[in-house]
């Protein structure tokens, strides 16, 4: 890959624009946020088709829908350095008359968001309405979604799953941010949910799994090895493996860190690990 | 006093059901999602004929409202169906947040509303739905009243660009609106002139209404009947106009008093033109098994209850 440098700087910035943002209105969701730059980067930098000029119907491009909302700060960092809007509106990201709220809504006209999330477990549902909607259109994109693995607890997603592959939704890439973390603890502390992959795979998924989802190389290898799975009659789920709060130590392998803004010191030592790269807003 | 006639009982959710098969027809967008009830909600010819636009989603209601809600990206107009009680209270927070919140142009529509459900019990009636409903921002509330007008009603929706609750009923009723009448959604019908009391009724209580106006009439009262098939938004205009001449009201619904259309009615008045009013529906119960005619009589949801109101509230003026 010739331009990882480029990709992981980007990363970087997205991981400035995060902690920035949290910390200005000290409140959202850093830790998931920081886990998933890579795959928000890999995503909008590399492997999604996406048009510049944003339409609610997305026909005729690839889609991505948010379902774990919460972990907003990530998103808008993304959308906003791939062009959706001005990268200075991550100024005002949770502030009263913001399009930035704290979970993401299409109430606003935010571009880059097709469908409000934040209440979990409904995004996978959403997604499979999108990809059926682009086999009537006879659309050949693909729809691209993103859950946490606590978010699995919810029980709308085993209908989704279900429904997937019983209708042979193969349009569809599911990744699921597997940072064994939730607000109260450990997803295995709070609801053990053995084995995910298992479980994706007895309801007739094609799974397949990134253990480096820090790793944005590796990430974007799964993704398009996930692409490649498509059009065969299963949908495709990427077991993406990260950790919370990943690139601040202090914020790395705990949940504490899930809801919880940094404060001013805290906030000077995680951008020191993180060096400007793309320029602060 | 204008006279009705019931051209023969007819279920509404048939209404639907043929709304539905000439919008299969006519608009290549509708598609329409079922939770295991399509011949229950009579969707059985446009699953024939349009097969490739019809979505079985299996018992599964909260995947059935977020996978129409996604449809509706691509450009698609989805019609869910099940019954009432499982299109809005079990599935409240995924219509909040992938429908209303998300401005999706989603049509939920629900048969085998109210007590009329019948002996199925208080698990499938629901009297609460209208209140869930027309609480949700941007909403809109539809609860039409024969075969004909629930017919127009599915027609008009598929061309109104928004979230709409479709409510009707199992039980065949009286069908006494024009057939092919135009639908305006949230313009009230004036269906008798009168000059006593005003009688604004709503789904399968617009007919007792002209039972009870008839009945009033001989009496020597002069009852003025309005469907309002539209809860939301409310035609305040036509209920003001109304209220203003005969200085009181009665409202009928197969609902709950709490949240229903008589409270839409109160706050209309109460902020433009206080008057009495007595209110016909549920008073904060479930319903039961019981035969539709039963549990109507029980609960007081027929022609009888709103004549005494009317009589009561003649008295109040």
């Amino acid at each position: 890959m010739p331009h990882t440098k480029e990709l992981e700087n980007f990363v970087t910035q997205v991981r400035r624009d995060i902690l920035r943002q949290v910390h200005k209105v000290n409140s959202g969701h850093p830790g998931g946020s920081l886990g998933c730059a890579e795959f928000f980067t890999a995503l909008y930098q590399e492997v999604m088709d996406y048009k510049s000029d944003f339409n609610m119907n997305g026909i005729d491009e690839d889609l991505f829908f948010l379902s774990n909302g919460h972990i907003s700060p990530v998103f808008y960092s993304v959308l906003a350095r791939s062009g959706f809007f001005p990268v200075e509106e991550l100024n005002t990201f949770r502030l009263i008359n913001s399009r930035l709220q704290g979970h993401p809504t299409t109430h606003e006209g935010l571009p880059g968001i097709r469908i409000a999330s934040g209440s979990l477990g409904q995004g996978l549902s959403v997604a499979i309405g999108a990809a059926e909607a682009k086999k009537l259109n006879k659309d050949s994109h693909l729809v691209y979604t993103l859950h946490g693995d606590g978010e699995l607890q919810e029980g709308q997603n085993w209908e989704a799953i279900m429904y997937a592959a019983g209708n042979k939704i193969d349009n569809l890439i599911s990744t699921v941010d597997v940072n064994g973390q939730q607000i109260d603890g450990a997803t295995d502390q709070v609801l053990p949910m053995g084995n995910i992959k298992a479980k994706f795979e007895a309801f007739g998924w094609d799974v397949l799994e990134v253990k480096e989802g820090n790793d944005i190389s590796k990430v974007i290898e799964g993704l398009n090895e996930a692409k490649s799975r498509t059009g065969k009659g299963k949908p495709v789920c990427i077991l993406m493996t990260t950790v919370m709060g990943h690139g601040v130590d202090f914020m790395m392998h705990t949940h504490k860190w899930h809801g919880v803004a940094p404060n001013d010191e805290q906030l000077e030592n995680a951008l020191a690990q993180n060096p400007e790269t793309l320029g602060d807003y | 006093m204008k006279k009705y006639t019931n051209t023969g009982n007819k279920d509404t959710r048939s209404g639907f059901g043929a709304g539905l098969t000439e919008l299969g027809k006519n608009n290549e967008n509708v598609v329409a999602l079922c939770a295991d009830l399509t011949g229950s909600l009579k969707m059985d010819d446009f699953k024939k004929n349009h097969p490739e636009r019809f979505f079985q989603i299996g018992i599964a209601e909260a995947n059935m409202i977020g996978i129409a809600a996604g449809m509706t990206i691509g450009g698609k107009i989805p019609f869910t169906g099940t019954f009432a009680n499982f299109s809005t209270g079990r599935v409240y927070d995924q219509i909040r947040q992938s429908v209303a919140y998300s401005g999706k142009n989603v049509k939920i529509c629900a048969s085998h509303a109210g007590v009329t459900l019948g002996e199925d019990g208080a698990t499938h009636q629901i009297l609460e739905d209208i209140g869930l409903m027309k609480m949700l921002p941007g909403m809109t509330v539809i609860n039409t009243c024969d075969y004909n007008q629930t017919k127009a009603a599915t027609l008009a929706i598929a061309e109104f660009e928004g979230p709409v609750y479709l409510r009707f009923g199992r039980p065949k009723v009286a069908n006494f609106t024009p057939e092919d009448g135009k639908f305006e959604i949230g313009k009230a019908v004036n269906l008798t002139e009168g000059t006593d009391v005003t009688i604004i009724a709503t789904g399968h209580l617009v007919w007792e209404a002209l039972q009870a106006a008839e009945q009033l009439n001989e009496k020597g009262i002069s009852a003025e009947v309005i469907n309002i098939h539209t809860i939301k938004p409310l035609d305040e205009d036509a209920i003001l106009a109304s209220v203003k001449k005969t200085g009181c009201v009665v409202t009928a619904e197969e609902h709950n008093f709490l949240g229903g259309l008589g409270e839409s009615v109160s706050r209309t008045l109460v902020e433009n033109f206080p008057a009495p009013q007595e209110f016909v529906a549920t008073k904060d119960t479930f319903g039961e098994s019981g035969t539709p005619e039963q549990l109507m009589e029980k609960y007081g949801l027929n022609a009888e209850a709103i004549v005494t109101a009317s009589e009561k509230v003649l008295k109040r003026k």
